[in-house]
């Protein structure tokens, strides 16, 4: 339950969208080009309302595609304007060419994404493998777990990618957050205003009398400079982030960071998670922490830029853990989440825990207490030598045989 | 360019590949041209019509008249001959 904290907010019983859709009205950018897909459609609906209503000045381009979408967010942010967008799964996919152009020409977009499963089979449902499929694109991805989440970090999302100078996207898990209405706190429009503060881009096409070139071709001399650029520009944002995170805080009072710990001071076994299953997840701890199991729980925020280091060392000393990934690669292997994990975690030399990977939620399929509850039971065996560490991915809740 | 040019490094490099304006004229970007339109001085009416359609910014002006081509930066697409109401721009094979 949101408890009020900062001393000038309200608090509202809103969903996922509306929460994205209120931020985006009180961000206000200059240019929102959109297209609708479920489960995102609302919040674009929402706002363009909003444009329609007078209550925001922003310029609203209804789009054929969402390739278009990003195209014409691009262009407005060429142009000197903040422009934003949102979408999912499908839509989301349509963008995936405009997403890396994005990155490269180093745009400050954010984009309100609804996780939703891929195609095929058609599935309108909460999963992550929409975005974990661009988690290269050069993106700064920020998960969400609830409302109130999702509209924090859209509001700390601005000011990130336009500092980092890198496009940016906050999403929120398909349905489970984006439609489900949770008690969450809005702040005044004049103090969102305040600290989102105004666009200044360097430069802009607009800017008729500094005129440039943007988006030329580069060769084998000079492409690897520019995408090294790119790179570099995702570790310089981690301080980024934690300086708005910072501000953030100061300001309205929630406190944000790489990722969220729960428990893990003490933890001998541990989840590390994204997104809405984190909630079932603490909710499970707090019952085994009845019982005397010490379990504990990460939940990363900032998958782009991945907080190596930072997660190597809060996970050095669990004696199990299990990565939950609400997305496969089907590589043959393990699932983008853990994947990343376990190779911060051997790259700073922590190789004491035992890990497992499980793939779960696939196309919104259920993931409840006891299915999280078994987790941490298998790595309590593992932990106490009674039971061996899968060296391939597991699934929960799948029928396979 | 140089072979012995210092290229700068991703530090020094602005982000996103911007670069400044009109670099075009540093560099002869038209020699792959298979065919060349050739200019009539006599056909010619200064309409302007080539000088609106060139995308390469390739038909020379002076004074409001069309003066010649920028065989330099011109790549041969044809766009001028096809829109010239006059006749004044054929399309002839370049000789190698």
């Amino acid at each position: 339950m949101v408890k009020p904290i900062f001393s000038k907010g309200k608090i509202v019983a809103k969903t996922g969208n509306e929460m994205m859709a209120e931020a985006m009205r009180q961000i206000a950018p200059d240019v929102v080009a959109a297209y609708p897909i479920t489960p995102a459609t609302e919040i674009v609906q929402i706002f363009s309302q909003f444009v329609a209503d007078g209550k925001v000045p922003t310029e609203f381009v209804a789009v054929e595609s969402e390739h278009s979408a990003m195209s014409a967010t691009i262009a407005a942010s060429v142009a000197g304007a903040r422009a934003m967008t949102g979408t999912s799964s499908q839509g989301f996919a349509l963008m995936w060419e405009m997403l890396y152009i994005a990155a490269g020409l180093r745009l400050p977009i954010v984009m309100a994404e609804v996780n939703r499963a891929l195609s095929a089979p058609i599935n309108i449902h909460g999963d992550q493998s929409d975005t974990m499929g661009a988690r290269d694109a050069g993106w700064i991805q920020i998960y969400s777990e609830d409302p109130q989440e999702a509209y924090d970090n859209m509001i700390q999302s601005v000011r990130i990618a336009e500092t980092a100078k890198l496009p940016t996207m906050v999403t929120t898990d398909g349905f489970i957050i984006s439609h489900c209405m949770a008690a969450a706190e809005v702040y005044p429009d004049e103090d969102v205003k305040e600290f989102v503060g105004t666009y200044k881009p360097e430069r802009y096409l607009l800017d008729y009398k500094r005129p440039f070139t943007l988006g030329s071709i580069e060769m084998q001399d000079y492409y690897f400079e520019h995408r090294y650029q790119l790179a570099q520009a995702q570790r310089d944002a981690k301080k980024i982030i934690l300086d708005v995170a910072k501000d953030f805080k100061n300001k309205f009072g929630r406190e944000y960071g790489f990722y969220e710990k729960y428990k893990m001071d003490d933890a001998e076994v541990a989840i590390v998670t994204i997104g809405s299953a984190a909630g079932t997840t603490k909710a499970v701890i707090n019952e085994l922490r009845e019982k005397g199991i010490k379990a504990g729980l990460i939940k990363i925020r900032i998958f782009r830029p991945f907080p190596a280091d930072e997660i190597a060392k809060d996970l050095a000393n669990v004696k199990a853990l299990a990565v939950l990934d609400r997305a496969d690669s089907c590589s043959g292997t393990f699932a983008p989440v853990y994947s990343d994990v376990v190779a911060a975690m051997y790259a700073n030399g922590v190789t004491g825990p035992k890990t497992e990977n499980y793939v779960y939620g696939l196309g919104g399929r259920e993931i409840d207490m006891t299915h999280i509850a078994d987790v941490f039971k298998h790595l309590d065996e593992v932990a106490k030598g009674k039971a061996q560490a899968s060296k391939t991915v597991e699934y929960i809740n799948v029928r396979i045989k | 360019m140089k072979n012995e040019e210092k290229k700068p490094t991703a530090a020094e490099l602005p982000a996103g590949g911007i670069v400044e304006a009109g670099t075009a004229a540093q560099f002869k970007t038209g020699p792959w041209r298979s065919i060349k339109p050739v200019w009539s001085k006599e056909k010619c009416k200064a309409c302007m019509i080539c000088w609106i359609y060139c995308p390469d910014a390739s038909i020379q002006v002076a004074d409001g008249k069309v003066t010649g081509i920028d065989y330099d930066h011109c790549k041969g697409c044809g766009i001028c001959s096809k829109e010239c109401k006059f006749g004044a721009i054929t399309m002839e094979a370049e000789k190698k």
